[in-house]
């Protein structure tokens, strides 16, 4: 179980003034679940995300992994007692291999296990593994190759940091699918998942609603979708100005 | 002769042999020949004034390789070589060169090697340059590699020149003149480290119409090491070329990237791009969050950058 017992994080702005994106969250992750962690942007669901992994601090509060303080850690030994973490944006790498990549990801994992992740998100092996994680590959090629990582890598905390974001409509269910069934009711691993996507919101375990660095709803679907889609809906269209990508609807 | 295992260490290190090849060789150790031996498609012998070699690869050969690595063990040594490379019509081969000096003297250690590449119609030709110094002490280790080829028509040539680590000073010229549909590819990869200085100076000529040629080149400077690279594409014809450099740098180190496009005909198309900036943080926070610690990620991030 990772649990966050009032976390706060501070910024400074470009006045030097300090800007406070969370004010003291509280969750437990259990195991055996997916979570959706949703709200405007800019609300902190990202940073929620980055401070788990530790590539953010917080300027207070304690994480523990497992009943054990994490909240000193570096993102290093997070990465090794754990956690993963699915970029929304992942960085490329010139020279560096899909294969490359993947292996660093799991180490252990042999061909078999890696071409089957590619394949799991729509890559076939013999097209990619060999492919330079470069600037050759689309931004979904590059989402897809993240994905299979975390999935590969098979952490006891995964978070998918918006999995639809550039991906294709006919991707994102697979996806989805994916996930559902990689951490559903598995009794060893939790998985996070930051989405403003309605396919994916419903379909998990529990929901989780970010908005002003402040968790303002949290419970099953059944507990609080319906009362929470049409909000959700309506702050991300006013803040994105009608952009199609974050409609929820 | 028997080579000691330092010089099979460095001809490992340069040229990947671990046991004598079977084909044609040329292995020059602090100066002299000390291995040589031709095949029946490839001669390999010395040139008129005794300054080098001849290697001649016969027309139509297929799939051979030539190798004339280079090692420096002697303190002190000042070596240079002229070698001369004809690979053949319609021949398809492979000439892999290099240079790795030992030096534990305070002396400089430096190789020149000059070599003159034709590449004749029809030909293909891939070409491998690592060069590479160690040592203790404070000598130097120089090495400056003047590379002239001539791509004839239809004839094609990928180099790939490496500067592995180690050398204190290189000045690297590399001239080419590209005919009719001809087609040359360079890659060229250098790191430096400490108080190293590179400078590679490379110009295409594409003379003829339908050539093409394309510089990749990519860089890793460290601690207070300069690089300075400038490459030149003349485009005398209805002709495509370009030029990438990338470079990354770190601590105290210096890049200069100078690319140079010079169209002489209304239908060469000429590009270039350069790139210099230390390594992105997001790169190494991706790399961390797999469970690498940031040298680990740093180290990795290079290796595929100069791969």
């Amino acid at each position: 179980m990772l649990k966050l017992e009032d976390i706060h994080m501070q910024v400074d702005n470009d006045s030097g003034e300090k800007i406070e994106i969370l004010k003291g969250i509280n969750i437990k992750f259990e195991k055996g679940k997916v979570y959706a962690v949703t709200g405007p942007n800019g609300g902190g669901k990202s940073s929620i995300a980055k401070v788990i992994m530790g590539i953010y601090k917080q300027s207070s509060g304690h994480i523990y992994l497992e009943g054990k303080e994490i909240t000193n850690l570096t993102i290093t030994e997070r990465a090794r007692k754990g956690i993963g973490y699915a970029f929304q944006q992942p960085p490329r790498f010139k020279g560096l291999t899909i294969q490359d990549v993947l292996a660093i990801a799991c180490p252990q994992a042999d061909q078999l296990r890696i071409r089957g992740y590619l394949r799991d998100v729509g890559l076939c092996p013999e097209d990619y593994l060999d492919r330079d994680l470069g600037a050759g590959l689309s931004g979904g090629e590059i989402k897809r190759i993240e994905m299979a990582q975390l999935l590969l890598r098979n952490p006891v905390i995964s978070i998918f940091d918006e999995p639809e974001a550039g991906v294709d409509l006919w991707t994102i269910q697979k996806l989805l699918g994916l996930i559902l069934s990689a951490y559903k009711n598995n009794p060893h691993n939790t998985a996070v998942v930051i989405t403003h996507n309605e396919k994916i919101i419903p379909v998990c375990d529990e929901i989780i609603v970010v908005e002003g660095g402040v968790i303002i709803e949290h419970g099953t679907p059944a507990e609080i979708w319906h009362l929470i889609k049409d909000d959700i809906e309506c702050k991300v269209r006013n803040q994105c100005q009608g952009d199609v990508i974050y409609d929820v609807k | 002769m028997t080579l000691s295992k330092l010089d099979l260490n460095l001809l490992d290190t340069i040229a990947d042999i671990k046991e004598m090849p079977k084909g044609a060789l040329n292995i020059r150790l602090n100066g002299t020949a000390v291995m040589r031996q031709s095949s029946p498609n490839i001669s390999v012998g010395p040139n008129a004034d005794g300054t080098g070699l001849v290697v001649e690869i016969k027309p139509g050969t297929r799939n051979e390789t030539v190798h004339v690595p280079v090692v420096l063990t002697q303190p002190g040594l000042q070596d240079k070589v002229y070698n001369t490379f004809i690979v053949g019509e319609n021949a398809d081969a492979t000439i892999i060169a290099g240079c790795g000096i030992h030096n534990d003297s305070h002396a400089i250690s430096r190789h020149d090697g000059i070599h003159e590449i034709i590449v004749k119609a029809g030909a293909k030709l891939k070409y491998l340059e690592k060069h590479y110094g160690e040592g203790s002490a404070a000598g130097q280790r120089v090495l400056n590699p003047t590379t002239i080829i001539t791509i004839e028509e239809g004839a094609s040539a990928e180099l790939e020149m490496v500067q592995i680590k180690g050398v204190n000073d290189t000045v690297r010229s590399t001239v080419a003149h590209v005919h009719a549909r001809g087609n040359l590819k360079i890659v060229e990869r250098l790191l430096t480290q400490s108080g190293q200085k590179a400078e590679s100076d490379i110009k295409i000529y594409i003379e003829g119409s339908g050539g093409a040629a394309q510089v990749l080149s990519r860089a890793v400077a460290q601690g207070e090491s300069f690089q300075l690279f400038r490459a030149a594409l003349i485009g005398q014809a209805a002709c495509v070329g370009h030029v990438e450099c990338d470079a990354i740098l770190m601590d105290k180190a210096r890049i200069r990237s100078i690319p140079e496009l010079q169209a002489e005909d209304a239908e060469a198309v000429l590009t270039h791009e350069a790139a210099i900036g230390k390594i992105a943080g997001e790169q190494l926070i991706k790399l961390m969050s797999l469970g690498l610690s940031e040298q680990e990620a740093v180290d990795t991030i290079l290796e595929g950058f100069l791969r």
